[in-house]
């Protein structure tokens, strides 16, 4: 092998063992049980699950305790103050008090919200007293399916879960908002709290860091501007000097300034004209910078409370907690912070002339992914401010009241006050539109309906990752792939058009990180050689032999030895004394040591390699297969460990065992995790064309197949099933680690690739028709109907009636067409096929709802309208199920499943998994369709010209992979960067007398004698696409018209007609066909007679001019209504057009 | 097709003008043999034909010989999973015993169910508890009593006079173990069926059988291969087509004992040493036909009803011609 002679070539690795290093790194079989071993620890969704769980057990703690105290401005002596909080077990509130456990399946049936009350126990004061009260409801929690409250997460078996009307390979992670699955996705944002190097639009180099703590978030830049430093922030109204923000900082000297920012003499003369500035705007004094500074600062507007400060003041306040709010400040202690800004500015003048320290916003290093727990704990912390607030307000109002008749009722107030959170919560979520007043942030479309269009969709909905970047911009860095995005985040699975490469998949294996208590690993870095900052003077800092260490964006100190500090930070974090999100690594340009512990990071696991040999042994796998091992155990013995995109790049990393060198420090589980979720399902994706990869990642979440195991029970308003969904020949380990084979959508076509017939152009399929008869792509389409049944406010309600007679001639009766489908009980009966426009639910609604105070007892008698739910849109359905329960408001909700099963015919939607998509051209008999010598028909003819431009390699190896994985009865494997070797397949398929390339001698079905060329022939898994020809097919002769034009409506849905739209147009001016032009613009349109004057030449009615009060000159033109609409809007605004007739007839 | 031969090349089918066969053909015109035949298959050669004749008769035995299926099905009751439509397909594609020559084709706009082209049947059953099963059973096939509803469960109803000509055994579905649908405890399946006789380019299940040809491969060593090379030659090829034997120079060389067999595929192109040892061509003359039959047709039934309805054909045409020439004499 390739190493041992490298190893004996290369002179650093003499001292080494020759022994071991003679010796070629033994590939570990079966490393790839590594994945599922994870996923079943982490699982697919566990993101959204532990940002979650980490809100709901921590977080909102820390919230409550933040906020913990109000109190009253009226009454000293009044406070209510926050002891803990909880959050319960999701539950329904039926009224009358009445709260009975739930499950998320009944949810989505009566379209409530999942969700669980919080609770908090307080201490206040009524009166003298001073009361405790324990569990007391503030609001309730949307519960994340699956978290830590969810009732799923108790259920240990399928069983179990099966009781709950849940399906096993659910992922969970989202929401039920009002019985609509939501998601949260995962937003990605610059990190904050770090410094990054820019150069702006002018071209000026800019050190920005975005300050983020609970209470503000700002943005602090330095720039360079004239070969001078300044300050810039939005709170200013000009940039300041930065020499005099450090003296208002109390870094008054200058050589002080220069010594914290660095003495070398290329920092130093970079440096002096900003300290020259300072004196030239005669600022010397700290107290003379603050007063300079405080005249600069933005004067708010509003809420003017609070005794005016003097400037000093204000300037002193604003450094304190505004700007580089991350900072910590001790009563007024600028030391730490006069430090960071010094770094920032030594950084910009680093950065001078070096583009290679100018750092990439795209970066993924640099990115935070937000995710369901971070925005829910900013909108949370938000409305429980608003919360007490209100709650201040409240008691302000009575405490203040004269009389004090009552006392003020915190418990009271707070039981009546609930629904301010509970709205805020679920309104955010169901309509995604994220208002934080305090950071005013205003945001949209941070959530989504879970697609259940098939497994995969929904699977790919919760590994989705947002970009805040805006779509309209046109720059191509933050759209391209970032060679840092590496097994991060997958590199095929985004959508095209205008959010591409914003709209982005999380890869297989990643994990995002939640935040670490930070003081634990304070304390280890000051334990193994970091010397704190606060003991150190400025000069230190820049000093060639140390290196700074920063925690979270913060410095922390600097260290002599920061190698060992990483050392030991690794090693303890191997040995989990420290947790293992915690990454640590060194940057060398910057000689700074960077350790994080905060949350939103992306990281993944790798395994160890020690000494040039991986720790993970074939042993390990092996009782990691008998399930002696956990993927934790291999954390927890320091096998593997999770890296993230900071720490990865700073590691080696192998791919394979061969590839491990000296310098090697970890090594790939599996290759194939660097692909996501969809891109996953792709058979031997690595011979693909990228772009083909990306369209199946797009094309796969349109499948039809199966939903869950629970999709019987559940009333979508839209699920497409397939009636014999089959398991894929070829299939991957994705295929199997997502239990796509267990909830598959597709079927092993046999496919012939050749041409036939002509309607096989333009990526058109054959079928054959015998398949189609046998259930070959046949689906079922699911619809539900709904609607409640309300009572109104004078004490009527709506009511289902039974079906309407009507009278025959011979005296007998009969049910009329309508209501054929209902039962006596006003209901379609279940079972029964229902032609459109029949009625499903027979529902009638009182005329009047209001209540009226004159009439009494006399007007009981109630009139009733029909306002029944018909069945719309194309085809005969069959009712499935009828669903009656109440609603949150106590009204009855009847929920009503139809279902339609569907043949494929002519223009349905077919694709493989390779983005090779294709619709029905022609459907053939059997007989006519060429055959092989053992007398197999295909299922299905696609024409070759789909493969030159495509370049589909993957297609071809799965036609072949297939092929010998049928004829050998056993499934073949497309993994990724792997798979059943083509070789190997070749063989088998020799083995069983085929041709080693797959290609038969096929005779035509149709003349009986063999085809020139040999066909390539074998299964490929195709998928029906959800665009049916029948949901969009569409034609109209006469039909209905828009009220205001008189003009055909618009749309498929209102039996619009067929816009002859203006490019048309101009194509019928241009050939003179003006006849045609008038029967299309006009008379098959909205032709319209008017009468009108030719004396006046304004318009009359029936042969008589109002205006000129004669029928003298009135004569009779035909118009469009739409023409003569515009006449009579122009009358109205004043403006008077007059028409004037000439005789063509004389 | 008046070659002879068509040589399978690397790339391509070429095919072969033959200069012997036109003269040797015409001493064995039309020479058909039986090679094997049981209930289910068939193979037979047709030897000196032309293809398109064998075409016709594999496309009228697809496309146009009757069998009988269920057609229409009334559901009385059905809470089983599956659904009705989806069970209603499946009944259709169950192969009946059912003899379709007693029966006639069903008219278009018949109201009635009539004796001479309908088949009744009926399927009633109910998932309950199995008594017998133990406490601890926790597999639901045995837990519960027709979990499974089978082909076997389908029960023919007479019609008229049907019980006369008919034996229950003879109208039952042809398989008894065809699964269609799961029931849980409680579901219920009651329903009535009708099969009718139909052809197959109507609907796949009217389907007699599968049929389907090839043309006789033909097999010759162009120079002797042996040792090593013969051994992979023979490989190449399906089992028994190649022996190696022991030529009089005592070398093993391959030789082609049987190239009826061959899978034509091929193989031989993979390796460059001997794939120019051999010439593979297919003769156009001799079409071996199957016939596998899935329904109650016999294959040789098939095969004859096949043939009945291209005489008809051909009756068709004689008559048209005749009565042309009928209507010539009388002008």
């Amino acid at each position: 092998m390739g190493e041992t002679v490298h190893g004996s070539l290369v002179p650093e690795w003499a001292d080494l063992d020759p022994n071991v290093m003679s010796q070629p790194v033994k590939t570990i079989e079966d490393k790839w049980k590594l994945v599922p071993a994870f996923l079943r620890v982490k699982g697919l969704v566990k993101q959204h699950i532990d940002s979650f769980n980490y809100f709901i057990n921590v977080d909102i703690k820390n919230i409550v305790r933040a906020n913990s105290k109000v109190t009253s401005d009226v009454d000293p002596l009044f406070y209510v103050k926050y002891l803990d909080v909880r959050v319960g077990k999701p539950n329904i509130e039926e009224g009358m008090n009445i709260s009975n456990d739930t499950a998320p399946h009944e949810c989505r049936l009566r379209d409530i919200t999942y969700s669980a009350p919080v609770m908090v126990d307080v201490e206040f004061m009524r009166g003298d007293h001073r009361i405790f009260r324990r569990d007391i409801p503030i609001g309730r929690m949307p519960i994340m399916l699956r978290s830590s409250n969810c009732v799923l997460s108790q259920c240990r078996s399928y069983a179990e879960l099966a009781k709950y009307n849940e399906c096993p390979h659910d992922p969970g992670g989202y929401f039920i908002i009002k019985g609509q699955e939501k998601v949260i996705l995962i937003q990605e944002q610059l990190s904050k709290n770090r410094m990054i190097v820019e150069e702006d639009k002018k071209g000026s180099l800019t050190c920005q860091v975005t300050s983020s703590t609970h209470e503000k978030k700002s943005r602090t830049n330095v720039t360079m501007k004239n070969g001078k430093h300044y300050l810039k922030h939005n709170t200013l109204t000009d940039d300041v000097a930065v020499g005099i923000v450090f003296k208002a900082m109390g870094v008054a000297s200058d050589q002080e300034i220069v010594q914290m920012i660095g003495t070398e003499d290329r920092i130093m003369t970079s440096f002096a004209a900003s300290l020259e500035e300072c004196a030239r705007l005669n600022v010397y004094t700290q107290t003379q910078a603050l007063k300079f500074i405080g005249n600069k600062v933005r004067q708010k507007r509003f809420f003017d409370r609070g005794p005016k400060k003097t400037p000093v003041d204000e300037a002193r306040d604003l450094l304190a907690t505004t700007i580089l709010a991350h900072v910590p400040v001790e009563k007024f202690n600028f030391k730490m912070k006069s430090i960071y800004l010094a770094l920032m500015v030594r950084r910009v003048i680093e950065a001078q002339g070096d583009t290679r320290a100018i750092d990439d916003r795209d970066y993924y290093g640099n990115k935070r992914l937000e995710l369901a727990g971070s925005l829910i704990s900013l909108l949370f912390e938000d409305l429980f401010k608003k919360f007490n607030s209100d709650l201040k307000k409240r008691a302000d109002m009575v405490l203040g009241k004269k009389g004090k008749v009552s006392q003020f009722d915190t418990v009271h107030y707070m039981n009546s006050s609930q629904d301010s959170i509970t709205n805020g919560l679920e309104v955010a979520i169901s309509t995604g539109n994220w208002t934080i007043k305090r950071f005013k942030m205003e945001r949209q479309g941070v959530t989504q309906v879970l697609a259940r269009l098939s497994y995969i969709s929904a699977l790919g909905m919760m590994t989705r990752v947002n970009s805040q970047f805006e779509k309209t911009r046109k720059v191509s860095g933050p759209r391209s792939l970032q060679p840092s995005q590496w097994g991060m985040v997958c590199p095929s699975d985004t959508p095209e058009g205008e959010s591409c490469g914003l709209v982005k998949n999380l890869a297989l294996m990643t994990h995002i990180t939640t935040e670490v208590d930070p003081e634990p690993i304070i304390e280890l870095a000051f334990n193994c050689g970091v010397e704190d900052i606060n003991l150190l003077s400025g000069e230190e800092l820049s000093s060639r032999v140390v290196f700074l260490v920063f925690l979270n964006g913060n410095i922390i100190g600097v260290t002599r030895y920061h190698e060992r500090v990483v050392r030991v930070f690794r090693a303890m974090r191997r040995n989990t004394v420290i947790s293992g999100f915690v990454s640590i690594y060194t940057h060398y340009k910057h000689r700074c040591v960077y350790i994080s512990s905060d949350g939103g990071r992306l990281c993944r696991p790798y395994i160890i390699v020690e000494n040039c040999q991986p720790t993970v042994t074939e042993e390990h796998i092996k009782r990691l297969t008998r399930g002696l091992m956990s993927f934790d155990d291999f954390l927890h013995e320091g096998l593997v460990e999770y890296l993230d995109v900071n720490e990865e790049n700073d590691s080696s990393i192998a791919m394979y065992e061969h590839e491990i060198e000296r310098k090697t420090t970890h090594m790939e589980i599996e290759p194939f995790t660097i692909l996501g979720v969809c891109a996953g399902l792709i058979p031997y994706p690595h011979h693909n064309q990228s772009p083909r990869n990306t369209y199946q990642c797009a094309m796969g979440k349109q499948a039809m197949g199966t939903i869950g195991y629970n999709q019987r029970n559940r009333i979508d308003t839209l699920l497409y099933n397939l009636v014999y969904p089959h398991k894929p020949l070829v299939k991957t380990r994705t295929i199997e680690l997502i239990n796509f084979e267990h909830l598959p959508a597709g079927h092993n076509a046999m496919v012939a690739v050749m041409s036939y017939s002509g309607y096989d152009i333009e990526d058109a399929i054959i079928i054959n028709k015998s398949s189609l008869d046998r259930g070959y792509g046949r689906c079922l389409v699911y619809r539900n109907y709904k609607c409640s049944v309300k009572r109104y406010a004078n004490q009527t309600s709506d009511r289902v009636q039974g079906p309407v007679m009507e009278v025959l001639e011979g005296g007998k009766q009969k049910v009329t067409w309508k209501h054929e489908t209902l039962d006596s009980d006003g209901f379609a009966a279940v079972g029964t096929p229902v032609q459109p426009r029949q009625v499903l639910i027979n529902k009638q609604m009182p005329t009047v709802t209001q209540l009226s105070f004159t009439n009494d007892q006399a007007q009981r008698q109630v009139s009733f309208r029909d306002t029944p739910v018909l069945h719309k849109g194309p085809g005969t359905t069959y009712v499935e199920k009828v669903m009656l329960s109440s609603d949150t408001d106590e009204f009855h909700l009847i929920k009503l499943l139809t279902r339609q099963t569907r043949r494929p015919e002519i223009g349905d939607k077919f694709s493989s998994r390779h983005g090779q998509k294709g619709v029905t051209g022609l459907i053939v008999q059997k007989e006519d369709l060429p055959f092989t010598d053992q007398g197999i028909y295909p299922d299905m003819i696609m024409n070759p010209h789909g493969f030159p431009s495509r370049m589909t390699v993957g297609k071809l190896l799965e036609l072949l992979g297939s092929k010998s994985a049928a004829l050998e009865g056993k499934y073949n494997y497309g993994t990724a960067f792997g798979g059943t070797p083509v070789k190997e397949i070749m063989e088998e398929l020799v083995r069983h007398g085929y041709n080693y390339q797959g290609k038969d001698i096929l005779y035509s079905g149709t003349t009986g004698e063999p085809l020139n060329a040999y066909i390539f022939f074998g299964p490929v898994y195709y998928q029906k696409l959800k665009h049916m020809v029948m949901d969009k097919m569409h034609a109209r002769s006469r039909g209905p018209r828009a009220v205001l034009t008189r003009q055909p409506t618009e749309g498929r849905a209102r039996d619009g007609g067929l816009r002859l739209g203006e490019m048309e147009r101009d194509c019928l001016i241009g050939h003179g066909a003006s006849m045609l032009l008038l029967e299309r613009l006009m008379i098959s349109s909205d032709a319209f007679d008017v009468d009108v004057c030719n004396s006046c030449g304004l318009l009359g009615y029936s042969g008589w001019c109002h205006y000129c009060r004669s029928s003298a000159n009135v004569s009779s033109i035909r118009i469009p209504y739409a023409c003569k609409l515009l006449f009579q809007e122009l009358q109205s605004m004043n403006i008077v057009p007059r028409l004037r007739l000439e005789n063509y007839c004389s | 097709m008046d070659t002879g031969r068509i040589k399978l090349e690397e790339f391509r089918l070429v095919p072969e003008h033959d200069l012997e066969s036109p003269a040797k053909r015409s001493d064995h015109d039309g020479i058909i043999k039986l090679i094997s035949m049981d209930d289910i298959d068939m193979e037979l050669d047709f030897i000196g034909f032309n293809i398109s004749l064998v075409n016709a008769y594999r496309r009228i035995i697809l496309a146009e010989v009757a069998t009988m299926a269920i057609e229409k099905v009334y559901m009385y009751n059905n809470t089983s999973i599956v659904q009705d439509e989806v069970l209603a397909h499946r009944l259709g594609l169950v192969p009946l015993k059912v003899d379709p020559r007693f029966f006639e084709f069903r008219n278009k706009d018949e109201k009635e169910w009539g004796a001479q082209d309908s088949v009744k049947y009926e399927l009633k059953v109910r998932c309950s508890k199995n008594p017998q099963a133990s406490d601890k059973e926790t597999n639901p096939d045995i837990l519960y009593k027709d979990r499974k509803v089978l082909s076997s469960s389908l029960k023919w109803m007479p019609i008229g006079n049907q019980t006369d000509i008919f034996q229950e055994s003879s109208m039952q579905p042809l398989h008894d173990d065809i699964l269609l649908a799961k029931m849980n405890c409680g579901h219920l399946i009651n329903l009535e069926a009708y099969a009718v006789k139909g052809i197959g380019s109507d609907h796949a299940k009217f389907q007699p059988g599968l049929s389907w040809y090839r043309m006789l491969p033909e097999i010759k060593l162009v120079r002797e291969v042996e040792g090593e090379d013969a051994l992979l030659l023979q490989k190449c090829f399906s089992p028994g087509v190649i022996d190696i034997i022991t030529n009089s120079e005592g070398k093993n060389v391959a030789n082609v004992n049987d190239a009826r067999n061959d899978a034509c595929s091929r193989n031989v192109f993979q390796y460059d040493n001997i794939k120019d040892s051999v010439k593979m061509t297919r003769k156009t003359d001799h079409v071996i036909f199957y016939v596998e039959s899935h329904s109650a047709l016999k294959s040789h039934e098939i095969l004859d009803e096949a043939v009945s309805i291209m005489i008809g054909k051909c009756d068709l045409l004689l008559s048209e011609i005749e009565k042309h020439l009928e209507m010539d004499a009388d002008t």
